[in-house]
């Protein structure tokens, strides 16, 4: 009895909670509300820790950040207290966190979020664009929009309105080995101009015993890094972006010549198929690279800096500047790249937005311009050396890193944006996994057609360029 | 259950009053962070809620769609398919038969013996799963890995050549203590004079345990059984071993439920899978019911 | 001895030996990486050091992670085995129409609960109660979901002692909540002792829970600290992984040596069918 009771009274109680919509929280619209507070308490999250996960910018937080506004606000009479919640964990984890956080009134009020969940988060009210929250007159003031590029700034834009402020960007080019270049007689200043020049060049190396030629990110396991290192990249490379038009790319043409490519490295025994698959198949090929049994890497400028560093690298490479070498990623053939370029990249980057819950829009509004000063955004390097959202700290930065002036001057100009839109999550998983069928044996036109169906189901009909 | 609770006089002189009164505590806090979060979760699987995106603010009763979506995804019958696997190879065959076999073995070893080779199986068994996922790591990795230098190769990749085999091993490796626990005590409560008995008469091993174990402990049995098949279907662990891959060859239901929920943020499509999940478990649960109540 | 028996002996020492092994080997890595100056994903003879430890134990959140482990997985802990060992003493010695089946309900919905698709409901539902950020409500959201294992496993072990020994304590005038405490108790002593550890474990290694109900980064468990530790692109930090691993292992077994020396680890005549 008291049971049964007890289930009639829960059950009732969750169709009542569940109607009344108690997953989403009423939004406040006054952009002015609390405008003049004289305490205020703001908090920002990120995807970094101290000790852990992108350690430099939870310190550059909790270091140089809070302490710096607190003493600027304090000179205007305001007394603001400013908290850092860090959290550092894989970005599936860290994206349903914020996305119950967004929910409630709990959140930070500046939260860092990767630029490809902004569609998501945007269509689905928990983010909204800078205008509404902050009003115009307040973003459209900031002197900073100056320092930076229209393309960097489009990481934050969703539907041609401004929802938050990049933090940097990067770009992704071929990295090689230049001592095994050289063992099999290849230049050091190696830039193909062809796909078949990169076959070639993998062809040469596989002389090599104990060297795997080329290792280009494909499967499931990598997540994103295969859509974003691999499938991109070389869907740029044959003329075509994922989404154009408004329709994302079926079975087409150019699906099917990037899927035979990774038929060419995989099935030619090119890359090593297995290293695709491991669940930590990434690290391990740093690693391999690390140890020069790698001979080249699609990757971003990350690379660079945290992996082969020989300082804070992950697989430190202690030779790194003597040893690695970079090329642009060419089109197919001259000239067929997207837009009619020679060569192609793609960049990414993460926003840091303002939740529009938040109790304070204009002080979050002041911190978040504060957090992308100059300064701020100096500080935040160290000594390390990045491509940042603003001109003038790259210009004044990257001087004394060839790599990164490189990516700044060569590759952003010619790079490319993934869409900010709601779809494109479930388009990258379904792109990852028409990789892992060409690793599995499938044919590419048999992973394009598989792929294609997938695509059709997740997005809709209409939303698909067939081939 | 067991024969005594079918004894209806108040032995210990509890009265109903009181009974409640100990009872309520773990029912209120079970129906409080229990029943309810799995109630609302059975209903969030009849709508289209999503994480994040339009579906997220305005989530609408879709009915049996995911449901009917389930069974046309190719993705959950394989998820379903290898859980089977899953459950049969290392919980109902592994756990189950290594745990006897432990128990039965360490009877008649020294007493140092015994404690050694006990402590280190309970030790697999109490370690957090992110330890365990490493050392598993440390011993099928290709490059490096423990398994491939006794062998002396270099080549073999365990955790994506042979996803399920190596998940199946290390779960047996994981969880056997429970069973070798629960099959000593049972083996302790076996007559030695039926034990002597069947020596005398010369009788095997094998039969020893078929014709007077057996029957002594078929309760056990299907008690341990039932036990280690819920654990092992809704067990987590394999997805920081192999996080699914390759290509979904070890993507057990609790890794499909995780990646839908968390990964594509689906949230409704995840809660009806938790549900059929649920159903998959009641139909073991019942199954193990049929035979246990055919024993009595 | 004859051939025959001498055959059986090594058989038998051979069988112990592989059984050994196969338990033994994987726990090698935490035995030499934290040791090692290069510490790696595989298994090999350390370089010895212990620098690894030294930056461990500067690690800003490793120890106070601990602590936060211990406060949350014993609160679990013990409301799971205080209210898991008095409900299944009521459910044991008074009959409740439908009670079996009832367990076997709470059993299968623990299930749902324990996976990732309840995620939204138990956060909206702490955040409605208030609850975010309290190590003791986890702690009971925790012990909510292992209670119905807890009270099923000890049902079976207090099923098991002889209503005689109440039925004696009875006549002495004892009251129930004496006999339960110095009748019951001490008989079902190592089942309860096996569901503590038991619930300590599952507690222990909770992630997903904590992560999201806990907001501040220092009042985290080990179990979310230990996935935070990584570098920008989510490689695995290896220098501090193994020794925080081995530091996250020790409660766990202190706890079962504690137990196990105490009041017995085993099902003494526990689990009856």
């Amino acid at each position: 009895m008291r049971v049964r009771r007890t289930l009639a009274l829960t059950a009732a109680a969750v169709t009542t909670m569940a109607l009344a919509g108690c997953l989403g929280q009423q939004q406040e619209s006054d952009t002015g509300r609390n405008a003049d507070a004289k305490d205020v308490t703001l908090t920002v999250t990120a995807n970094a820790v101290a000790g852990g996960k992108n350690e430099l910018t939870a310190k550059w937080v909790t270091d140089w950040v809070i302490p710096e506004f607190t003493t600027q606000q304090k000179d205007k009479g305001v007394n603001v207290t400013v908290k850092y919640d860090g959290i550092g964990v894989d970005d599936a984890d860290y994206k349903a966190k914020i996305a119950l956080d967004f929910n409630t009134d709990i959140g930070g009020d500046v939260v860092e979020i990767d630029g490809i969940w902004l569609g998501e988060f945007a269509q689905g009210g928990q983010v909204r664009p800078l205008d509404d929250v902050v009003g115009k007159d307040e973003v459209d003031r900031w002197d900073g929009w100056g320092e930076i590029p229209d393309a960097v700034q489009a990481v934050g834009e969703f539907e041609d309105k401004r929802y938050g402020i990049p933090v940097g960007t990067d770009g992704r080019v071929i990295f090689f080995n230049k001592k095994l270049f050289a063992q099999v007689g290849l230049p050091a200043d190696w830039q193909p101009t062809s796909w078949d020049e990169i076959t070639a060049a993998a062809v040469s190396l596989k002389q090599l015993p104990g060297v795997i030629p080329m290792q280009l990110n494909a499967g499931t396991a990598m997540t994103e890094a295969t859509t974003m290192q691999g499938v991109l990249p070389l869907l740029a490379s044959t003329g075509a972006e994922i989404n154009q038009d408004g329709k994302w790319q079926g079975a087409t043409e150019n699906v099917k010549q990037v899927l035979d490519f990774y038929q060419q490295v995989y099935g030619g025994k090119l890359g090593d198929p297995l290293l695709a698959q491991e669940a930590k198949g990434r690290d391990k090929s740093f690693e391999l690279f690390a140890q020069n049994k790698v001979g080249m890497l699609f990757e971003s400028d990350y690379f660079w800096r945290s992996v082969v560093d020989p300082t804070v690298g992950v697989a430190k490479m202690a030779d790194r500047d003597a040893a690695v070498g970079w090329a642009k990623i060419p089109a197919m053939n001259p000239g067929a790249g997207v837009g009619g370029q020679d060569f192609v990249s793609m960049s990414g980057g993460s926003v840091r937005v303002i939740n529009p819950n938040t109790k304070y829009p204009q002080q979050a509004w002041e911190l978040l311009e504060f957090m992308n000063s100059a300064a701020a955004t100096k500080a935040r390097l160290g000594d390390t050396a990045q491509v940042t959202q603003r001109q003038d700290v790259n210009e004044e930065v990257l001087q004394n890193d060839p790599m990164l002036s490189f990516i700044a001057e060569e590759v952003l100009p010619i790079t490319r944006f993934r869409p900010g839109l709601a779809d494109y999550p479930k388009v990258s998983s379904a792109l990852q996994q028409a990789t892992a069928d060409v690793i599995a044996g499938k044919s590419a036109d048999e992973a394009a057609a598989a792929y294609q169906d997938a695509l059709v189901k997740e997005v809709g009909e209409d939303k698909v360029a067939r081939g | 259950m067991s024969a005594a609770t079918n004894r209806t006089r108040d032995t210990s002189g509890l009265g109903v009053a009181r009974a409640v009164a100990f009872v309520s505590p773990a029912l209120l806090l079970i129906g409080l962070f229990l029943v309810f979060p799995a109630l609302w979760t059975i209903y969030i699987g009849l709508t289209n809620y999503t994480l994040t995106g339009p579906a997220s603010v305005a989530p609408a009763f879709v009915g049996l769609e995911n449901f009917l979506g389930a069974l046309d995804d190719a993705l959950f019958g394989n998820a379903l398919w290898l859980t089977l696997v899953f459950v049969l190879g290392s919980a109902v065959l592994g756990q189950n038969l290594l745990g006897f076999g432990l128990a039965w073995v360490l009877r008649s070893a020294k007493p140092v013996v015994r404690r050694v080779v006990e402590a280190l199986v309970l030790l697999a068994w109490i370690l957090p799963s992110v330890v365990v996922a490493y050392l598993w790591t440390a011993v099928l990795d290709r490059d490096g890995g423990t398994l491939n230098a006794l062998l002396g190769n270099e080549s073999t990749a365990w955790l994506v050549e042979y996803p399920m085999a190596s998940l199946i091993v290390f779960n047996t490796w994981r969880g056997t203590a429970f069973s070798m626990m629960l099959y000593s005590s049972a083996l302790a409560a076996v007559p030695p004079s039926q034990l002597e008995t069947a020596r005398t008469v010369g009788a095997s091993g094998w039969q020893t345990v078929r014709d007077i174990v057996f029957p002594h402990i078929r309760g056990h049995v299907l008690t341990n059984t039932l036990l280690i098949s819920l654990w092992t279907a809704n067990d987590f662990t394999p997805f920081l071993l192999t996080a699914g891959g390759p290509n979904h060859e070890s993507e057990t239901l609790p890794v499909f439920i995780y990646q839908q929920a968390i990964t594509n943020g689906e949230l409704g499509y995840s809660a009806a899978i938790s549900f059929l999940l649920l159903i998959v478990n009641l139909v073991v649960a019942l199954l193990y019911l049929l035979l246990l109540r055919r024993r009595s | 001895m004859t051939f025959h028996a001498m055959l059986r002996r090594t058989l038998y020492t051979v069988l112990i030996a592989a059984l050994l092994a196969f338990f033994a080997i994987p726990m090698l890595w935490l035995a030499s990486a934290p040791f090692d100056s290069d510490p790696g994903v595989g298994l090999r003879w350390p370089d010895w050091t212990l620098d690894n430890w030294r930056i461990t134990f500067e690690h800003p959140y490793a120890l106070g992670s601990l602590l936060n482990s211990i406060v949350l997985c014993a609160v679990a802990t013990l409301v799971t085995t205080v209210l898991g060992t008095l409900a299944s003493y009521a459910l044991s010695r008074v009959r409740i129409p439908g009670r079996d089946a009832l367990l076997y309900v709470l059993l299968l919905l623990s299930s749902v609960v324990t996976g990732t698709a309840a995620m939204v409901p138990i956060f909206v539902m702490m955040f409605q109660l208030g609850l975010i950020n309290s190590q003791y409500a986890t702690g009971l959201v925790i012990a909510g979901g292992m209670l119905p294992a807890a009270i099923f496993i000890l049902k079976d072990f207090i099923d098991s002692v002889p209503r005689s020994y109440e039925e004696s304590a009875r006549v002495f005038g004892a009251s129930p909540g004496q006999v339960l405490l110095h009748v019951v108790l001490p008989v079902a002593r190592p089942g309860i002792a096996t569901i503590m550890v038991w619930a300590f474990v599952q507690a222990w290694g909770n992630f997903l829970l904590p992560f999201l109900l806990l907001r501040d980064v220092s009042g985290q468990p080990a179990a979310v600290l230990l996935r935070t530790l990584k570098d920008e692109g989510g490689s695995a930090n290896l220098t501090v992984i193994p020794v925080f691993s081995l530091l996250y292992a020790i409660p766990v077994v202190a706890l079962y040596l504690f137990v196990s020396k105490r009041y017995g680890f085993r099902f003494h005549g526990g689990i009856k069918a």
